[in-house]
């Protein structure tokens, strides 16, 4: 007598999931050696990896030098990167050429920063009402604090800032600016009055249409002929009203989208109520039109903040910049690859988490049932 | 007072007014920058005009497409400049392309492990500034790659130097247009066998292998015809002598490095484009293709792909657009652009600021006036019809 007889038709318990499919050998089968490409594929990605670290690990960490006076002193301990080029100058790196003496009010700033900016990205910040108060003060404090000149701070001149500093104050100040200003310009395109429109579309497709490094040149080295005889102007302000115009053109297009994807019955519904223009772009357009748009201008963020690097195309001294004048020096001669590679992950580290935290937000705002 | 008030609350009225100052202030800001350029001009005893791009230019070009020597115009060193940008463009938008699909395609693979290394290697390179790529590839090539008596050989015939690549370059010799002929000629009978396969399958069912007979006439006419015509192509070799190679195609470490450091850039957003655009085909689509029993490369080419495309192509543009821009940045490394021409070193010599930026700009205007254009058109050609 066989053993499926001693259960009657439907009562059988539930026996486990065969041995192959559950656990990391289910998960392995699964996901790397379903079949013969995917398992060729795996094997090829291993190698890649293998190959890669290797490489990498050697190169990076384990022939590394990090304290050297020169190139050739470097050469002569390992093979490996030679990153005193990095660490002789890490100040310079980091804050151009700030004072020495003063170097406590950038990263007095830094932290403001990060106190003025997480009640905007976090809504649930503990007294975020009276933190947005600093917030809102935090541009006039950040730049006093940078430049002095009131409460007994020395003055210092923009000329001196750079390194990541620089690629701070200009991405940040580029982020906070043109976020408005792209806003008024993609309700200008989208406006009922003619020469409104005209003007913010002109504006956008010339921004739109040319590379930004050119805008930089002109305002390096042409701005002074439009302006009055005699008007000086301080040079990181000009490229921060460059960048800004230019992101600005960019998110105007970003948040064109977003309202031209808001159904018409909104529009219809506001009429119905009877809001006025204001109210409807308050109440009904940009907040659905910015939350359609919020990757988009995002997106547009990590560009500006990775454009900044232009700016050593004229001449300021931002990583890049302070980089190759440590590379023109015959002492650091030829340690390009170190150099930019540092540089890199600054950058990737700062566009990653800002890509994350768009994510993140996407994921928070969504309404829509999954 | 009462008036005013009236105009004002008035819908229409308003935006009368509103339009009115809206245009003065525009032009009054206009006419106060031309005012102060005519004051700033006239203190410094310049003038304006084009005049100074018939002068003889006077400066070298290492890479020039079109006959250029020193004693050339600045108007023509602008060209040369124009088309070292469109060479850039053309060679890395052709990369970035195919780079940019397979790693798309890579990263909707049901391998896991292929699968994020993709995701990886893609958010690494798009979240590095391009201006670092392009110093880092040309760092590369200077600094890491040997001198011309060491360098890197692929069979004896293409060389890679810290001065560039050397490969061989086709020389045509006489008898060669027959196989143009020939190429030509197994184009048309497969676009012409495609069409009559097409046509056979509405009308009788019957499927002809279209795939395996055009790609078995596009490889052996041409070769054939080559063979038979006498192999009219050679090939000059590169040849070290003395210090460095002679002969053969010369690619510029510059050259070299712009196109590649933007085709990566570029593949990286290429390759979310294409997956964002696949992954936006409702599955259902998928689903029901299977269901009509057609086979997994045929689910994607018939009704994955023509869907797909429709999201893919715009952004794609705009990659191709922003890439077009970026090599602007090849002043950096002093790659010989319509930047560096004409925006450049024209500008030093000549102190035209003005008319060079101007010329710079309302080239680059319409090169992406040009490509937004033939965008909106496709889009409205293929775009949904909403009813």
């Amino acid at each position: 007598m066989s053993d499926t007889q001693k259960y009657a038709p439907g009562s059988h318990p539930d026996l486990p999931p065969p041995p192959g499919t559950i656990g990391v050998i289910g998960w392995l089968r699964a996901n790397l050696f379903s079949d013969i490409t995917n398992t060729v594929m795996t094997l090829l990605s291993l190698y890649f990896l293998y190959w890669f670290l290797n490489a990498s690990m050697s190169w990076f960490l384990l022939d590394a030098v990090v304290n050297a006076n020169s190139r050739a002193e470097c050469r002569e301990m390992a093979d490996g990167a030679c990153w005193a080029v990095i660490t002789k100058r890490i100040g310079q790196f980091i804050y151009g050429f700030y004072p020495v003496d003063e170097r406590w009010r950038p990263n007095l700033a830094f932290v403001g920063l990060f106190i003025a900016v997480l009640p905007l990205l976090y809504p649930k910040t503990p007294f975020r009402r009276h933190m947005l108060w600093f917030s809102a003060a935090y541009p006039v404090i950040a730049y006093y604090l940078l430049c002095g000149g009131i409460f007994g701070l020395t003055e210092v001149g923009t000329n001196t800032f750079g390194g990541f500093m620089l690629t701070m104050i200009v991405g940040v100040t580029g982020i906070a600016a043109s976020l408005p200003l792209g806003i008024a310009l993609s309700l200008g395109r989208q406006s009922r009055l003619l020469s409104v429109r005209v003007i913010s579309i002109a504006f956008i497709e010339f921004m739109r249409g040319v590379p930004l490094i050119t805008l930089l040149f002109v305002a390096s080295t042409m701005l002074n002929y439009f302006l009055p005889p005699g008007t000086t102007f301080n040079l990181l302000l000009r490229v921060l009203i460059m960048v800004t115009f230019f992101a600005a053109a960019y998110i105007a297009e970003v948040i064109r989208g977003g309202i031209q994807a808001i159904p018409k019955g909104q529009y219809e519904a506001a009429q119905a109520l009877g809001l006025n223009y204001w109210q409807t772009t308050r109440l009904i357009t940009l907040p659905q039109a910015l939350k359609i748009s919020i990757p988009g201008i995002v997106n547009t963020f990590i560009g500006l903040y990775k454009d900044t690097t232009l700016v050593v195309v004229i001449g300021l001294l931002d990583p890049l910049g302070i980089g190759r004048a440590a590379l023109a020096d015959a002492k650091w001669n030829g340690l390009s690859t170190e150099t930019y590679m540092f540089v890199a992950l600054f950058f990737f580290v700062s566009c990653f988490a800002m890509s994350r935290y768009s994510l993140w937000l996407e994921k928070r705002l969504s309404t829509e049932h999954k | 007072m009462d008036t005013l008030t009236r105009i004002w609350r008035h819908e229409e009225s308003r935006a009368v007014v509103i339009q009115i100052l809206v245009i003065a202030a525009v032009f009054g800001s206009f006419g106060w920058l031309v005012s102060n350029l005519v004051t700033n001009f006239a203190a410094l005893n310049k003038n304006f005009g084009f005049d100074f791009l018939l002068q003889p230019a006077g400066y070298d070009i290492n890479q020039y497409l079109i006959e250029y020597t020193n004693r050339s115009s600045h108007l023509r060193a602008a060209i040369v400049g124009l088309l070292n940008t469109f060479l850039v463009a053309i060679f890395g938008i052709v990369l970035a392309t195919i780079m940019g699909v397979i790693l798309g395609i890579i990263r909707l693979s049901n391998n896991w492990l292929a699968r994020n290394l993709t995701y990886w290697y893609i958010e690494f390179t798009r979240n590095v500034p391009i201006l670092l790529h392009i110093l880092l590839w040309h760092g590369i090539i200077i600094n890491t790659l040997p001198h011309p008596k060491r360098a890197l050989a692929f069979g004896d015939v293409s060389f890679l130097t810290n001065r560039g690549f050397y490969v061989p370059k086709p020389i045509a010799e006489a008898g060669i247009e027959v196989v143009y002929l020939a190429i030509v000629a197994a184009i048309t009978f497969a676009v012409f066998f495609s069409r009559r396969a097409r046509k056979v399958q509405a009308e009788t069912g019957k499927q002809l292998p279209v795939f395996w007979t055009n790609l078995g006439v596009l490889l052996t006419v041409p070769v054939a015809v080559y063979l038979l015509a006498g192999s009219p192509l050679s090939f000059d070799i590169p040849a070290l002598k003395g210090f460095n190679f002679k002969g053969g195609m010369h690619l510029l470490p510059e050259f070299v490095a712009l196109t590649f450091a933007l085709a990566i850039y570029t593949a990286a957003f290429i390759a979310e484009n294409v997956r964002a655009g696949i992954l936006a085909i409702h599955k259902g689509q998928r689903e029901a293709a299977e269901a009509l029993g057609l086979r997994p490369g045929k689910v994607m080419r018939l009704v994955i792909l023509p869907q797909a495309r429709r999201v893919i192509i715009p952004p794609l543009t705009s990659q191709y657009l922003n890439l077009t821009k970026n090599s602007s940045l090849a002043i950096a490394i002093g790659y010989m652009d319509l930047v560096a021409t004409l925006g450049g070193i024209t500008l030093n010599q000549t102190g035209r600021e003005i008319e060079t930026m101007m010329l710079v700009m309302g080239m680059y205007l319409l090169i992406s006036l040009a490509i937004s254009a033939g965008m909106n058109w496709y889009n409205n050609a293929v775009k949904l019809v909403d009813r």
